[in-house]
C-alpha cells in the first residue's frame, strides 16, 4: 500500500489554488444578473428625490399606458398584499415602497415592470408622485432636540426621533476607576458613513411558479437560509415552496445581508403576474438605499496612573441610523459588539452608554467588513491609546505593551463581560516593529522632522471578536447563530460536502474541502463544496462578521469526525479486528503496531455501499450543528509609516506592515488575499470613502465619482505576515479572518498621520482624512501655538 | 440600427436602438455574460471590452459606436483551447476573489502586456487604475500581471508567506 503523506492530500494549512477560479477566468461564472429566464420580466423602481415628504398622490396612468409595460407596483397594491411594511434584522420595521411618508432620499416608492429594461426605465419618468415637502433631520444631534419634526410618525407610541437606548459594563466601577486615575485622556471622534459597495449592486430573479406556487428566488445573498425564513414570515408563503439561490456573488462586505425593498417588490411583481422578474440595482441605488455602515459620533476616556497602567475606559455613543433602525445584529445588541471597546488590554472596568436617533437618511447600519461594529470599537480605543501615549510621554508601542492582555491570562474575562479565547499580542506586535525597524524609523522620524518633514508612524494591536454564537448568547431574529454541515462520500471515495454559509470569493469551495481533506484524507480535489441554495444544504446563519470559518468551518470538521467513527467500525469488519485496535491517520485505518494491516478511507468507503458489516446502516453520510462554544478573537498589529507634505496636508503611506494571527490558517494564500482587501477597504475608509449629506437630506456620495474607492494606484503596498495561536475551543483552532485588516487598519493609518503632527499638539482629525483636513488642522495647531 | 462587428474573432450583427449601450448589446443581445457593470459613471472598469485592440469602457460607448470594429471580451482570451498567460496567472496569484471584476482586470492587464512586456509596478499600477477591485487590494493583481508579463520584472516584495 503506498503511503499517501499528510501534504497529498492539499489540507489544512497549505495554498491550495481555488477551484472556483477556473470559472471566472474564462468569464463563466454566473452571477444574478446573467440569469435569464424564459418570459423574464425587467423591474425599475422608483425613489423618492426628497428627503422627507408626505405623499399626497402617485399617478401611475401615463406609466402603465407605454408599451411594454406590464404593471406598475406602488405602495397602495403592496399594501392591499399586507406588503407594504417589512421587519428589519433590528426589529423595527421598514416601508417596503412608501405608502404615508417618504424618509431618506432614495426611498422607493414604486416600481415598473416591463418587457425591457429600457422601457422599465423610461416609464419611471413618467410616474406622478406628488410630495409635500417636510422639513429634514440630518444628523442625530438635531434629531434629538426636542422641536425636530417626527419622523417615524407611523410607530405607535412614538413621539421623538430617539431610536434606542442602550447601557453596558459597570458604571460604578469605572466612575472609581477615573476617580483613582492620574491622566483622564479623552478623545471626540466621527466615524462616518461609509458604504461597502461590493463591486456588484444587489439584485433578484424572482421566479414565481403560477402553478406550484413555488418561489425560486436567484438573489445576492450572503444569508440565504436566514432570509428564506423571513421571506416566509413576511410574504407569508409556506417555507417549503420558497427556494433561494445565490449563484456567485460580486462581493458583499455586509451589504448583501439584509432583506431589501427590491427583493420583495420584485417577488410580490412575479407573484401576481405570474412571470419571472429582474431587479437589478444601479450604483446610485446601491449607494443611496442599501445597508451603509458606521456613521457613529463617539466619545471615549481612558484613565490611567501616570506610568501607563490603564484603570478604565468610558464610551459615549451616539449613533445615526437612518429612517429605519435596520442595523444586521443579534438580537441582545443595540450597538453589535462595540462593548469589544477595551480592546488587546487588560482594562479593569468599562462603561458605555449609548443612544440612537432615525433621520432622514438611508437605513442600514450593517457591519462593512466587519464583525458587528468592531470596527468602531477597536479604531476608537487604538486612536485613544495612541493619544494616551503622548499625553503620558510615553511610546505608544510601550503604553500598549504594558497593558496588552498577557498569553497566561486567558480565557480572560474582559471588563465588559467577553471571554478571549487566546492571544498572544506581545509577539504580534514585536513581530511587527522588527519586520518594520520601529526603533530606527523613530530615528529617521525625528532626523526629518529637523529637515521639516513631517513622518508618522501609527499602529494598532487590534482585537476582534467573530464567529457569533454561541446560540444561548446570539439570535438574530430569534434563529439562534448556529451553524451546519453535511458530508456525504459516494461509493468510489469522493464527496460531497454541503453547507449553508455563503461565499462572496472567500474560497470556500477550497477552503472547506481542505477541511475535510485533512480530517477524512479525502484529496481536496475530490470534494466538491455545495453552497448557495437553500433546497440543497443545510441551515445556516450565513456569511458575514467573519463567522462562516468558526461556525461552518467547526460542523465541518465535526461531520468529518463522525464518519471517521463510522469508518473505524467498517474498517474493523473489513480487517477482520475489532474497532479499539485501529487508528485513522491521514486517509487510513491501521491496526495499532501493525501498519501495513490497513485499509484507506476510499476502501472504507466502497463497503458503505457493497460490504456493510451487519447491523450497520447503509451509507457514508451525516450532518452536523455545531453551537460555537464561544466566540473566536483574532488579533494582529498594524503598522503604517505616512510622510505628510507640511504645505499641502497631501500624506503618503511609505509603509503598510500588518501582522495578523487568525488562529490556525487552513490556506495561508487565501488568507493572506483576505487581509490585502481588508487593508485596501481600510485605507478607503481612513482616507477617502464619505457618504454625507446636506442640510436637506441630499445624498452626497451617491455614485463612484462621489463616493471614492481607493485604485491600484492609490492602494498602499502591504506587507503581510502571521502569527499562529489557535483558537483553544474551536475544533481546528481557526478563528476567522475576513474581516481583520478593516476592523484594525483604519486606527493605524489615521494614528500615522496624528503622530507626523503630533508634536504640533493635533489629536484628532476625522475620517476621511483628506488632505483639506489635514491641511486645516495643521493652520489651527500653527494659530494655537 | 443595423450593426456589424467582430467580436472574439466572429462576424456579430444585430438590430438595435440607438441608445443601446454596447454592455447591453454584449451581454444582452450576443449573451457574453463575462463582462459585467458596476456603476453609473465610467468609475470601475468592471465592463472593460477591447475596441480595436485598445480597452474601453463598454458602458459608456452605444453600440452603434463600434459598428464595424473588433471586439475582444473575456470569452476570447483563450487560444486553440489554451488559457491566455494572464489567465493562469490570476489564478496562479490568486489576483482574484469575488471574480467580478476579473474580466475587465485581464483584459486591461493584457493590453498592457502587449504594449510593454517588462512593465514596472508602477506602470501595472497605473494602467489598472481605471479598474476598480473590492476584494483583493490589488497586490496579487499586480503580482499576476508581472507572473504573465513575456519580460518578467522584479516581483513584488509582501512580507512573509505565512
Ligand atoms: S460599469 Fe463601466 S465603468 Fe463601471
Ligand atoms: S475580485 Fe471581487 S472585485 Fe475584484
Amino acid at each position: 500500500m503506498t503511503t499517501v503523506e499528510e501534504t497529498d492530500v492539499h489540507g489544512i494549512g497549505q495554498s491550495v489554488k481555488r477551484k472556483e477560479d477556473d470559472r471566472f477566468i474564462r468569464g463563466k461564472g454566473t452571477y444574478v444578473e446573467d440569469l435569464v429566464l424564459p418570459n423574464m420580466l425587467h423591474m425599475a423602481i422608483l425613489r423618492s428625490p426628497i428627503a422627507h415628504a408626505k405623499i399626497v398622490s402617485v399617478n401611475v396612468d401615463e406609466a402603465q399606458a407605454i408599451p411594454g409595460v406590464v404593471a406598475v407596483v406602488t405602495g397602495e397594491l403592496l399594501a392591499q398584499h399586507n406588503l407594504a411594511w417589512m421587519p428589519t434584522m433590528s426589529g423595527d420595521t421598514q416601508a417596503v415602497f412608501a405608502t404615508d411618508k417618504v424618509r431618506f432620499q432614495g426611498q422607493e416608492v414604486a416600481a415598473v415592470v416591463a418587457e425591457d429594461p429600457y422601457i422599465a426605465h423610461d416609464a419611471l419618468g413618467l410616474i406622478d408622485v406628488e410630495y409635500e415637502p417636510l422639513p429634514a433631520v440630518t444628523s442625530p444631534q438635531q434629531a434629538l432636540q426636542p422641536d425636530a419634526p417626527l419622523i417615524r410618525d407611523d410607530k405607535e407610541g412614538q413621539t421623538d426621533n430617539r431610536c434606542f437606548q442602550w447601557e453596558t459594563g459597570d458604571k460604578d466601577a469605572t466612575e472609581k476607576a477615573f476617580q483613582q486615575a492620574d491622566k483622564i485622556v479623552e478623545l471626540s471622534t466621527f466615524y462616518p458613513r461609509c458604504h461597502p459597495s461590493p463591486l456588484e449592486t444587489c439584485g433578484i430573479v424572482a421566479d414565481v411558479n403560477p402553478i406550484s406556487g413555488k418561489a425560486t428566488l436567484h438573489m445576492t445573498s450572503q444569508a440565504p437560509h436566514a432570509i428564506r425564513t423571513v421571506f416566509a414570515l413576511v410574504a407569508g408563503l409556506p417555507e417549503h415552496k420558497i427556494q433561494i439561490i445565490t449563484h456567485d456573488i460580486g462581493g458583499g462586505f455586509g451589504n448583501k445581508v439584509p432583506v431589501y425593498p427590491g427583493y420583495v417588490a420584485a417577488t410580490a411583481a412575479s407573484l401576481l403576474i405570474g412571470r419571472p422578474v429582474k431587479w437589478i440595482e444601479d450604483r446610485t441605488e446601491n449607494l443611496i438605499s442599501t445597508g451603509f455602515a458606521r456613521d457613529y459620533h463617539m466619545r471615549g476616556e481612558l484613565a490611567l496612573t501616570n506610568d501607563g497602567k490603564m484603570l478604565g475606559i468610558r464610551v459615549e455613543l451616539l449613533s445615526d441610523n437612518g429612517a429605519f433602525f435596520a442595523d444586521a445584529q443579534p438580537t441582545k445588541c443595540k450597538v453589535g459588539l462595540f462593548h469589544i471597546v477595551t480592546g488587546s488590554y487588560d482594562v479593569p472596568a468599562a462603561y458605555l452608554s449609548t443612544q440612537g436617533a432615525y433621520t432622514n437618511k438611508a437605513p442600514g447600519g450593517v457591519a462593512y467588513r466587519c464583525s458587528f461594529r468592531v470596527t468602531e470599537a477597536s479604531y476608537l480605543v487604538e486612536r485613544l491609546v495612541q493619544n494616551a501615549a503622548y499625553e503620558l510621554g510615553m511610546d505608544p508601542a510601550e503604553l500598549r505593551r504594558k497593558n496588552f492582555i498577557k498569553p497566561e491570562q486567558f480565557p480572560y474575562k474582559s471588563a465588559t463581560g467577553f471571554v478571549y479565547d487566546s492571544g498572544e499580542y506581545e509577539r504580534a506586535m514585536d513581530l511587527a516593529m522588527n519586520e518594520l525597524g520601529y526603533a530606527e524609523l523613530r530615528k529617521e522620524q525625528e532626523a526629518a522632522r529637523a529637515e521639516g518633514r513631517l513622518i508618522g508612524i501609527g499602529m494598532a494591536s487590534f482585537t476582534e471578536v467573530v464567529g457569533a454564537g454561541p446560540s444561548k448568547d446570539y439570535d438574530i431574529l430569534g434563529l439562534k447563530m448556529f451553524d451546519s454541515a453535511e458530508l456525504r462520500v459516494h461509493p468510489t471515495g469522493k464527496a460531497i460536502l454541503k453547507i449553508g454559509v455563503q461565499t462572496q470569493g472567500q474560497g470556500h469551495e477550497t477552503t472547506f474541502a481542505q477541511i475535510v481533506a485533512t480530517e477524512l484524507g479525502i484529496p481536496t480535489e475530490d470534494v466538491l463544496v455545495q453552497y448557495g441554495d437553500t433546497d440543497n444544504t443545510p441551515y445556516s446563519l450565513g456569511t458575514y462578521a467573519s463567522r462562516s470559518t468558526p461556525t461552518a468551518g467547526a460542523a465541518t470538521a465535526m461531520v468529518a469526525r463522525k464518519l471517521v467513527e463510522k469508518g473505524k467500525k467498517i474498517a474493523a469488519h473489513l480487517l477482520e479486528v475489532s474497532e479499539e485496535d485501529l487508528e485513522f491517520k491521514v486517509d487510513k485505518f491501521s491496526v495499532k503496531g501493525a501498519p501495513d494491516k490497513a485499509v484507506t478511507i476510499q476502501d472504507v468507503a466502497f463497503a458503505a455501499y457493497t460490504n456493510m458489516p451487519e447491523g450497520l446502516e447503509h451509507g457514508l453520510e451525516d450532518n452536523h450543528y455545531y453551537d460555537p462554544p464561544n466566540m473566536t478573537f483574532p488579533f494582529g498589529t498594524y503598522m503604517v509609516v505616512v510622510e505628510v507634505d507640511a504645505d499641502t496636508g497631501q500624506w503618503k503611506v511609505l509603509r503598510m506592515l500588518a501582522v495578523d494571527d487568525c488562529g490556525k490558517v487552513i490556506n495561508p494564500m487565501i488568507v493572506q488575499g483576505q487581509i490585502h482587501g481588508g487593508l485596501a477597504e481600510g485605507y478607503g475608509i481612513a482616507a477617502m470613502e464619505l457618504i454625507t449629506f446636506d442640510d436637506d437630506g441630499n445624498c452626497i456620495g451617491s455614485n463612484f465619482m462621489d463616493y471614492l474607492l481607493p485604485t491600484s494606484w492609490e492602494t498602499p503596498r502591504f506587507e503581510t505576515h502571521m502569527t499562529e495561536t489557535p483558537s483553544p475551543h474551536h475544533p481546528i483552532g481557526a478563528k476567522g479572518v475576513g474581516e481583520s485588516a478593516t476592523v484594525g487598519s483604519p486606527a493605524a493609518y489615521v494614528n500615522a498621520v496624528i503622530d507626523a503632527l503630533a508634536h504640533t499638539g493635533v489629536r484628532n482629525i476625522d475620517m476621511p482624512v483628506t488632505s483639506a483636513k489635514v491641511w486645516e488642522a495643521m493652520q489651527g495647531a500653527a494659530r494655537s501655538s | 440600427m443595423e450593426i456589424a462587428l467582430r467580436v472574439n474573432g466572429q462576424e456579430r450583427t444585430g438590430d438595435i436602438e440607438p441608445r443601446r449601450l454596447l454592455i447591453h448589446f454584449i451581454r444582452g443581445d450576443l449573451g457574453l455574460t463575462g463582462s459585467h457593470v458596476g456603476c453609473d459613471t465610467t468609475s470601475c472598469g468592471a465592463c472593460t471590452v477591447l475596441l480595436d485592440g485598445s480597452p474601453v469602457k463598454s458602458c459608456t460607448l452605444f453600440a452603434v459606436q463600434a459598428n464595424g470594429s473588433e471586439i475582444k471580451t473575456v470569452e476570447g482570451l483563450m487560444q486553440d483551447g489554451e488559457l491566455d498567460p494572464i489567465q493562469a496567472a490570476f489564478k496562479e496569484e490568486h489576483g482574484l476573489q469575488c471574480g467580478f471584476c476579473t474580466p475587465g482586470m485581464m483584459l486591461t492587464a493584457a493590453e498592457l502586456l502587449d504594449r510593454n512586456p517588462s512593465p514596472s509596478e508602477d506602470d501595472i499600477r497605473w494602467a489598472l487604475s481605471g479598474n476598480i477591485c473590492r476584494c483583493t487590494g490589488y497586490v496579487n493583481i499586480v503580482k499576476a500581471v508581472q507572473a504573465a508579463a513575456p519580460a518578467k520584472s522584479e516581483p513584488v516584495a509582501t512580507g512573509s508567506e505565512a
